[in-house]
């Protein structure tokens, strides 16, 4: 399926080198199709042959696709503590809101609003306290402004999702573990939190995809060096005379973020025991 | 072990159920509304009682009060001499409801044991009750099925296995065979006769169904709505609990005399089911499972209004 999703956005991608013109397609005087030439839209293959070549003309210089690998293991690891920080935050926010309802009505304006606040205002915010911090006798680390900032962007999916996950059952269910005599925990445990994977799985695949982006955009504000963001800034200002350099540093972007939403399916397929089954057959 | 417990004991003479000048109040945006108000109702150990009357008769209500899943306005809530908050804690009553409310993610007996998992019983011995309860309800060979695979019925038989789980005194159920068809609803009802007899419990029953109310119960409780109140408690007089009583002469009077009394044409208090159109014990061996020359009438209203 992905496969096939590939191929077709390949195919369009050359398609429409093939069909749009070189200086795009314009109606009374704006260009409203983009230009179709080798500079802005390089060849797929030459992409491809762009990874293989060496990233720098420096003797011994590694090739593209190595850089872009490295570059890509890093904000990896940066995006996936954001996500981790992202799901551990959301959960915590959640179970909060089910538990106190006031702490709902406090809190979920605030959870909203903070998504409103653009990240590249924040980045400078962010790394400026964390030049005032250290972490268990260790001073603060650049990348770690960067997985706070993925992880701010991380957490509102999985507040929100959970939250109403958590509010899923139904009153049959909430009132059967109260006349059983359960403690909030045990009901916790065993009815919200297995009656909220439907809606807590889609919200950490999206969290997934927002912490990647949230950390490259992060690694560009805050001038962070070694990862995928930094990356696409520098290959950016080859693009006049190596056109098809920044398209292997998208390329690497596009796929951490794909590479996430694929780890999520895994954590899904672990948890496919309480996520409904398609109606099967019902007996009578 | 709550205070509450300490305090009062459960002891054998303590009835089921004893309900004394209970009000209940509901305040809403737009005023309170009274549920209930005054009512008293005294259930004994191994009677199976009705609760009928119509939409907003406060039935659920009352049923809800004894299970402590709300707290009387007014009035006191006794469950086998405890409060009803400590009859929950010690579990002194299993309760089902209209939705089987079983959990999806587990399997049948994975459900049945759910109450025997939140109060530490160990895994073998919750396997062991749970066979014995799925065979008690007819499902044994189902316990590894997921309830989605499970008929309305079925589902509805392992909610009330679920309710049997620890062993109740007192099983509390709210309209549980609503959702189903008639044939599988009359299927239900003999089977939860069976079970009472084997378990030996009362039972708080709340219907919307005459015929069924009659089947089942020792006695009918009929309310009135607004405020809800208890108008009647008809006695049922039949002995024995088969498919043929549901063409007996005295299971006929017994709903036609229910029916009266919804609809208020009766002269409020005791009603004796088979007197209501023919002479007592006319043509019935039902009268059996009363003492020969149990008072009946006014005389029996001490079991209701103390």
């Amino acid at each position: 399926m992905l496969l096939l999703a590939l191929v077709l956005a390949g195919l369009a991608w050359e398609g429409y080198k093939l069909v749009g013109g070189d200086d795009g397609g314009s109606a009374l005087g704006v260009r409203v199709l983009p230009r179709a030439d080798d500079v802005s839209m390089p060849h797929l293959w030459e992409i491809a042959r762009r990874l293989g070549d060496p990233e720098l003309s420096v003797a011994g210089a590694d090739p593209v696709l190595v850089a872009v690998l490295r570059a890509m293991w890093f904000t990896f690891r940066v995006a996936f503590v954001g996500w981790l920080i992202g799901v551990v935050v959301g959960l915590f926010l959640a179970v909060l809101m089910q538990r106190v309802r006031v702490a709902e009505a406090a809190l979920l304006p605030y959870v909203v609003v903070s998504q409103t606040v653009p990240l590249v205002a924040l980045a400078p915010l962010v790394v400026g306290w964390g030049g005032h911090l250290t972490l268990f006798g260790r001073p603060w680390q650049p990348w770690m402004s960067v997985s706070l900032i993925s992880g701010y962007l991380a957490f509102f999916p999985v507040a929100v999702g959970a939250l109403r996950g958590l509010q899923s059952p139904t009153a049959t269910q909430v009132e059967l573990l109260h006349c059983q005599a359960a403690s909030w925990w045990q009901a916790l445990l065993r009815l919200r939190l297995p009656a909220s994977v439907p809606y807590v799985v889609p919200a950490l695949r999206l969290a997934a995809t927002a912490s990647v982006v949230g950390a490259i955009v992060a690694e560009i504000s805050t001038g962070t060096r070694g990862g995928i963001g930094r990356l696409i800034i520098e290959y950016a200002q080859a693009a006049t005379g190596d056109p098809a350099k920044p398209f292997t540093a998208l390329l690497g972007a596009a796929l951490l973020g794909v590479l996430g939403a694929a780890l999520v399916s895994l954590i899904e397929l672990a948890l496919r025991r309480y996520t409904p089954a398609e109606s099967g057959g019902v007996r009578s | 072990m709550s205070a509450d417990g300490a305090v009062a004991p459960a002891t054998p003479a303590a009835p089921a159920v004893a309900v004394t000048g209970v009000s209940k109040v509901f305040r809403q945006a737009k005023g309170e509304v009274t549920a209930l108000e005054a009512v008293d109702l005294t259930v004994a150990a191994g009677e199976f009682v009705s609760l009928i009357g119509p939409s907003g008769c406060g039935k659920s209500t009352l049923l809800r009060l004894v299970a402590d899943l709300a707290e009387p306005t007014a009035g006191e809530v006794r469950v086998f001499g405890k409060t009803a908050r400590a009859a929950r804690r010690d579990q002194d009553y299993g309760i089902a409801f209209q939705a089987a409310g079983l959990l999806p993610w587990r399997t049948v007996s994975a459900n049945v044991e759910l109450p025997l998992e939140l109060h530490g019983v160990g895994r073998a011995e919750r396997r062991r009750r749970a066979q014995e309860l799925l065979e008690l309800v007819g499902l044994a060979d189902f316990a590894k099925a997921r309830p989605e695979q499970l008929s309305g019925g079925m589902q509805q038989r392992v909610a009330i296995a679920r309710a049997l789980a620890e062993r109740p005194r007192l099983l509390l159920m709210d309209e549980p065979f609503g959702a189903l068809d008639e044939m599988t609803r009359e299927r239900m009802q003999a089977e939860l006769v069976r079970l009472r007899t084997e378990t030996g419990a009362a039972v708080v029953f709340v219907t919307h169904s005459i015929p069924e109310a009659v089947f089942l119960s020792d006695r009918v409780v009929v309310m009135s709505p607004r405020p809800g109140r208890i108008t009647h408690v008809v006695d049922v007089p039949l002995a024995v609990r088969n498919e043929d009583v549901r063409e007996a002469p005295a299971f006929y009077a017994t709903v036609t005399a229910v029916r009266e009394a919804l609809r208020g044409r009766l002269p409020r208090g005791e009603v004796d089911g088979a007197a209501a159109d023919e002479p007592a014990g006319a043509d019935e061996p039902a009268a059996a499972d009363e003492p020969a020359g149990a008072p009946r009438g006014p005389a029996r209203a001490n079991r209701t209004a103390e």
